[in-house]
């Protein structure tokens, strides 16, 4: 471990080295940073990027050579890191790295300004919205990328500060079904209830809708002794790698779930004796999937019966085997019940709450976890408490000093909130940390007119996102390797990011932004320490009790190499401190009579179904060099290179039909609108269906097609299926 | 609407998915199920699955209707007073409605041999059907007849065999399943039947019966038997019409509805195996969950929108994979018959198509394409164009072997290193794997291309010692 040492004043001064962590997704690669010697550049930089009516004009510190390396005493990536974690540190010196604060003016130009006026102009109208419209007529958008502290802060802030309901994020459009899903089947959600490490002795893994050969490849170091079986109508990498690949419909993930429940009943499979002993509602499960039989299944999903006998099967006759599930088995308007469908099938063969075994879902985001349990979602309370529960807004209301009435109650979920922008009865204001709505949002042609009919958006970010290039003020904040905090990553164990550089001059932490603005609000800026330790130290207290319980673990323990996994409560008095939790449910389930439930699900169809006017499916999804929108991989040329527009991958019958051939652009249409995109065949691909990367911006964005279908329960959008018509793209005329 | 609420008479799974797609579609007037029958109301396709002991009788029971249905349990229909719309029962009561539904199902066909029934008219003492729950689970003995090589037939007597029971399977053609396969495919399917032990006595006629003995006409002419414990009647099913019949409503081999299930008098519809509709095949669960779709959305919403499912016949016959679409014989002949034998592998296929999509199938093996095959005839989707392929399995993308890469071949995904990246650090001097990991990144993602790394540094080795002889050795071409 390096030396935690104080934070540098100086952007080239301070440790030269740190442990630290990828900023990009839910594994949070261990890793190590150096600095070689930095240099203050007199040259002027200035950044003009055509796209975009931003132009900052400023003295630059040219870090000279950050380098990465992989730390092999990590045991999540084993010394492994992806093409993205390799050229993280382009991120630091990106050339169109947002360095002031922006205004848009009258003339409708963003323009650089000092933070004061930003803050000021930003303060002024959130009063004057709120005295006229009410508290909820400012919304917050966070997002899962934030550290803990922040996401924590911005809860606290929303809460408190601005008194609003209206506060999600887009871990909403991320892990919310599987969350749904496992906190109804277990009591509590933990992406994974266990280490990482375990999956290593695994004999059998099923991945529903998961590719993280692609997604998150140093994942599948802990996957290489197991069978995998990979459920996706796309063969992908990962689908490549597995003992058995089913390739169903999409929209169909439910049906084979319980279909795969009846066949490990009616092979005798079930494990009878973990079922009367750590669940309850199995016969109830059972009555929906008893009406799956084989072949019935194979006709709605398309997957064969012998392929669905051989994955019961491979899972049955391991001793050690894992259900885990995807953003293609949860991104659906019924996505909890889909994850409910494969907890049920987890259950049914005795895995979850056994060393060696389990169920989990894959989160997404880097601090996907972590970013669900301290406030930022709708619903929650920090320490992952329900905001109804009159005892956890106690709780809360008493760490942060106020009357829990005052406590707002649970708002609109993300994309209600966001499709609620700027209409009677909806916010008026927006401030967006840590997300690009106007690319990962579902309908998002609709989103971005949503925003556009705001009297105030404001954007924090460390790039000009597309999102932040609409919006009214635009502030600057500090990126991964210039801040310190904490991420929870998938498998819940607490992480320390560590800061090797100073922000760029003009650049301030998120945390002095709320804590700036909580003051101009007529707040006690007292409420929002800047120092990421001292917020966690509250965050912990905000956490205690709570089934997600931090109240244990602190940046000393951390920094001394402990590898916590909440929850981690604090201990009384001198006995000695509680080890985390690395693997949950070993003793008992976290409902009251410590057992597992099994969910009655039934399959539905999806929202929108191929008819004559939109023949085929399409499915969203991610590329393994660019991330989430890609706001920041899109500025890493090495990145770039290797994936630098969207494409649509289509089956070489369906694109000759569409008179399509391998490199040329095609128009992608839905109901909702059309992307551009250049084609890949790919005689694997199913024939109905069609696969578009969600990275892309402009024209290229696949959330052009998606709808606004949303799951009852978590209120996930349908990302993984919409009804489209593929063309050849014609440039519309000048 | 007004009125007394909707009546079902039948409590099969044709009835329940009416109930539930009627809630569904949100029509929430009181519905009341009439049950007649004396064992618990189960998914039929799942006898089998009883029958081999896979499935206990508890386990394929159906979920009880929603909530707020009446059940009448234990109680039949006696008569139908349309003008009145009562429904009397056995019980002396009567039951109003304000539209029926017909529900009735079937009843299997007993052949009229001697012997065959006792002098009450039902089956004799070890003559048994398979239709309901209690069937599945009547204690059989060691040795079974199965008389009839349809469907049900086929499909009993492999359970049977899974269960352990000795089974003769006799059937009056010449091969199984013969209204719906070729005689190619129905050849292979008794050599399939006949490999999983069911002995087959085809062509062969029943003639009588008594307890523990079949007799037979031989194929020959001659005259022979089966001797068994159980003698299993596979020999079809009847509509229960007697009830629409008795009520005056038209009834042909069913009752006849028109393709919104509305019977000759607007208030009374009927659908599953009791009615006889014009679009869908007869006694096939698919086929009546469809009507109670259409009947429910047209009670519930005013319209119907009866889309006919088109026919497809998929036995539940683990290990043996059959699947006949469409029509055996089409009507018009077909653009293109594709058919393939494979004797050996007892597999057999033969498409037609018209304008590209599937008008008709047979399949026996090809556990892949039936799969595929069946999606595509039932959305009626174009069959890709490479038919031999579907058959045999979808492409997948061609293995990168490490010996005939292109320079431009991706390596290593994780980090995007192409095969002629590594040359050129092998050329720079990168001789050993970690060596060409640090200059390249290769490996260091999930990696899973080492081996492949490996396979390309020996290749290049290799290539230099005979190319280059007197090359420097490696590791020192810096």
């Amino acid at each position: 471990m390096s030396d935690p040492a104080a934070p540098a004043r100086d952007r080239s001064a301070g440790p030269s080295s740190v442990a630290t962590h990828c900023p990009y997704c839910a594994l949070q690669c261990g890793t190590r940073l150096d600095r070689g010697d930095a240099t203050t550049d007199a040259t002027t930089d200035t950044t003009t990027n055509a796209a975009a009516p931003v132009t900052t004009t400023a003295a630059v510190t040219v870090t000279a050579a950050v380098t990465v390396r992989p730390d092999p005493g990590f045991p999540v990536n084993r010394g492994g890191l992806c093409q993205k974690g390799w050229t993280a540190p382009a991120l630091l010196d990106t050339a169109d790295r947002l360095r002031t604060p922006l205004l848009r003016g009258a003339d409708g130009e963003l323009r650089p300004v000092d933070w004061d006026t930003a803050l000021d102009a930003v303060a002024a109208a959130l009063l004057r919205l709120r005295a006229a419209h009410g508290p909820d007529a400012v919304a917050v958008f966070g997002g899962g990328g934030l550290t803990n502290e922040k996401a924590y802060l911005l809860g606290k802030f929303a809460r408190v500060t601005l008194g609003t309901s209206q506060i999600d994020y887009n871990g909403r459009f991320c892990m919310s079904s599987a969350a749904a899903a496992g906190n109804a089947a277990f009591g509590l959600d933990r992406g994974l209830p266990f280490p990482v490490t375990d999956l290593g002795a695994a004999d059998t893994v099923l991945l529903a809708g998961a590719n993280p050969a692609e997604t998150m490849p140093p994942l599948m170091r802990h996957l290489d002794r197991a069978d995998l079986i990979v459920i996706d109508p796309r063969r992908t990498r990962t689908a490549e790698l597995a003992a058995l690949h089913l390739q169903p419909e999409p929209g169909t993930d439910l049906a084979l779930a319980l279909g795969l429940l009846h066949l490990t009943v009616a092979g005798g499979h079930a494990d009878k004796e973990y079922l009367a002993a750590r669940t309850s509602g199995f016969d109830d499960a059972w009555r929906h999937a008893a009406a799956w039989w084989p072949e019935r299944v194979e006709q709605v999903t398309g997957v064969p019966v012998a392929a669905q006998r051989e994955a019961v099967a491979l899972l049955a006759r391991a001793s050690r085997a894992y259900v885990l599930t995807g953003r293609g088995a949860e991104q659906h308007s019924k996505g909890t019940d889909t994850a409910a469908a494969f907890v049920n099938l987890a259950l049914a063969l005795g895995l979850p709450g056994r060393e060696g075994s389990g169920y989990g879902c894959l989160t997404g985001q880097g601090n996907g976890q972590g970013g669900r349990e301290h406030g930022q979602k709708a619903d929650q309370l920090p320490g992952y408490r329900q905001i109804t529960d009159p005892a956890a807004r106690a709780h809360v209301a008493a760490v942060w000093g106020v009357d829990p009435d005052a406590l707002p109650g649970p708002g609109r979920s993300a994309y209600e909130l966001l499709d609620a922008l700027g209409t009677d009865g909806g916010p008026r204001a927006l401030l967006v940390f840590g997300a690009n709505p106007v690319v990962s949002a579902p309908n998002a042609g609709h989103v971005t007119r949503r925003l556009g009919a705001l009297d105030l958006l404001v954007v924090a970010d460390f790039v000009p996102s597309e999102t932040a290039r609409i919006a009214d003020v635009v502030l600057p904040v500090a990126q991964w390797a210039e801040e310190d905090g904490t991420l929870t990553n998938l498998e819940g164990r607490i992480l320390r990011r560590r800061r090797l550089l100073d922000p760029p001059p003009g650049v301030r932490d998120d945390l002095w932004v709320l804590r700036a603005l909580a003051a101009r609000l007529g707040d006690d800026p007292a409420r929002y320490p800047v120092d990421a330790e001292r917020a966690f130290d509250e965050l912990r207290r905000a956490s205690r009790g709570g089934p997600a319980d931090y109240s244990g673990v602190s940046y000393r323990r951390l920094d001394a190499g402990e590898a916590l996994h909440w929850p981690c409560p604090e201990t009384p008095g001198r006995r000695p401190a509680h080890p985390g939790t690395p693997r949950l449910f070993l003793d008992r389930f976290a409902h009251p009579d410590g057992r597992a439930r099994f969910a009655a699900v039934e399959h539905r169809p999806p929202a929108e179904r191929p008819d004559e006017r939109w023949p085929l499916y399409a499915t969203t999804g991610r590329v393994l060099a660019q991330y989430q929108s890609g706001a920041q991989t899109r500025r890493v040329a090495e990145l770039n290179a290797a994936a630098p527009e969207a494409h649509v991958e289509i089956h070489p019958d369906t694109a000759r039909r569409a008179g399509l051939e391998d490199g040329d652009l095609a128009r992608i249409t839905s109901a909702r609108g059309s992307t551009r995109a250049r084609v890949r065949l790919d005689p694997a691909l199913r024939t109905d269906t069609v696969f578009l990367p969600f990275h892309f911006p402009g024209t290229g964005r696949a959330n052009l097609l998606t709808g606004d279908a949303l799951d009852p329960r978590s209120r996930m959008p349908e990302f993984k299926v919409s009804a489209v018509r593929v063309d050849r793209w014609e440039e519309p005329a000048p | 609407m007004t009125g007394t609420g909707i009546l079902v008479v039948g409590n099969g799974p044709v009835a329940h998915r009416f109930v539930e797609r009627l809630r569904h579609h949100g029509r929430t007037d009181r519905v009341t199920v009439l049950d007649a029958a004396d064992s618990p109301a189960c998914h039929r396709p799942l006898l089998t699955s009883v029958l081999d002991g896979s499935l206990p009788a508890t386990a394929v029971t159906l979920a009880p209707p929603p909530g707020d249905t009446l059940l009448a349990a234990g109680t039949r229909a006696v008569r139908i007073d349309r003008a009145r719309r009562l429904v009397h029962t056995e019980h002396g009561d009567a039951h109003r409605y304000d539209r029926l539904v017909l529900a009735t199902g079937a009843t299997p066909h007993v052949p009229d041999l001697p012997g065959l029934r006792g002098p009450d008219g039902r089956p004799a003492p070890g003559v048994s059907t398979l239709r309901t729950l209690a069937d599945a689970v009547r204690p059989r003995g060691e040795r079974v007849t199965v008389l009839g090589g349809g469907v049900l037939g086929v499909e009993a007597a492999l359970a049977l065999r899974r269960a352990g029971h000795l089974v003769t399977l006799v059937h009056r053609h010449a091969w199984p399943l013969n209204r719906r396969l070729d005689r190619a495919a129905g050849e292979l399917l008794a050599a399939r039947l006949a490999a999983a032990g069911v002995e087959l006595r085809l062509s062969t006629t029943a003639t009588g019966y008594s307890p523990g003995r079949l007799a037979l006409t031989r194929p020959d002419g001659g005259r022979g038997a089966v001797e068994g414990d159980a003698l299993l009647l596979c020999t079809g099913a009847e509509p229960a019409t007697a009830l629409a019949r008795a009520a005056g409503l038209p009834v042909r081999a069913g009752v006849l509805v028109d393709a919104d299930t509305r019977t000759g008098d607007p208030r009374v519809h009927a659908i599953g195996d009791c009615a006889e509709h014009p679009d869908e095949p007869p006694g096939t669960l698919r086929s009546g969950w469809a009507q109670a779709e259409t009947a429910a959305r047209l009670l519930a919403t005013g319209t119907a929108r009866h889309r006919p499912s088109r026919p497809v016949l998929r036995p539940r016959t683990p290990g043996l994979d059959l699947a006949v679409l469409g029509e055996p014989e089409p009507a018009t002949p077909p653009d293109e018959t594709i058919q393939l034998t494979d004797a050996a592998r007892g597999r057999y296929a033969r498409l037609h198509l018209t304008g590209g999509r599937l008008t008709g199938a047979v399949l026996l093996g090809w556990e892949r394409a039936i799969a595929d095959l069946v999606q595509l005839h039932q959305r009626d989707l174009p069959v890709p164009r490479d038919r031999l392929a579907l058959l045999l399995g979808r492409p997948t993308r061609p293995a990168t072997g490490p010996v005939e890469l292109p320079d431009h071949a991706v390596v290593c995904h994780c980090n995007n290193v192409t095969a002629g990246t590594l040359a050129h650090a092998w050329h720079a001097g990168a001789r050993s794997t970690p060596e060409l990991a640090a200059a390249t990144r290769a490996t260091t993602g999930c990696g899973g291309c080492a081996r492949g790394v490996e396979a390309l540094r020996a290749v290049l080795a290799a290539r230099a010692d005979t190319t280059a002889p007197t090359r420097q050795p490696a590791g020192s071409g810096r």
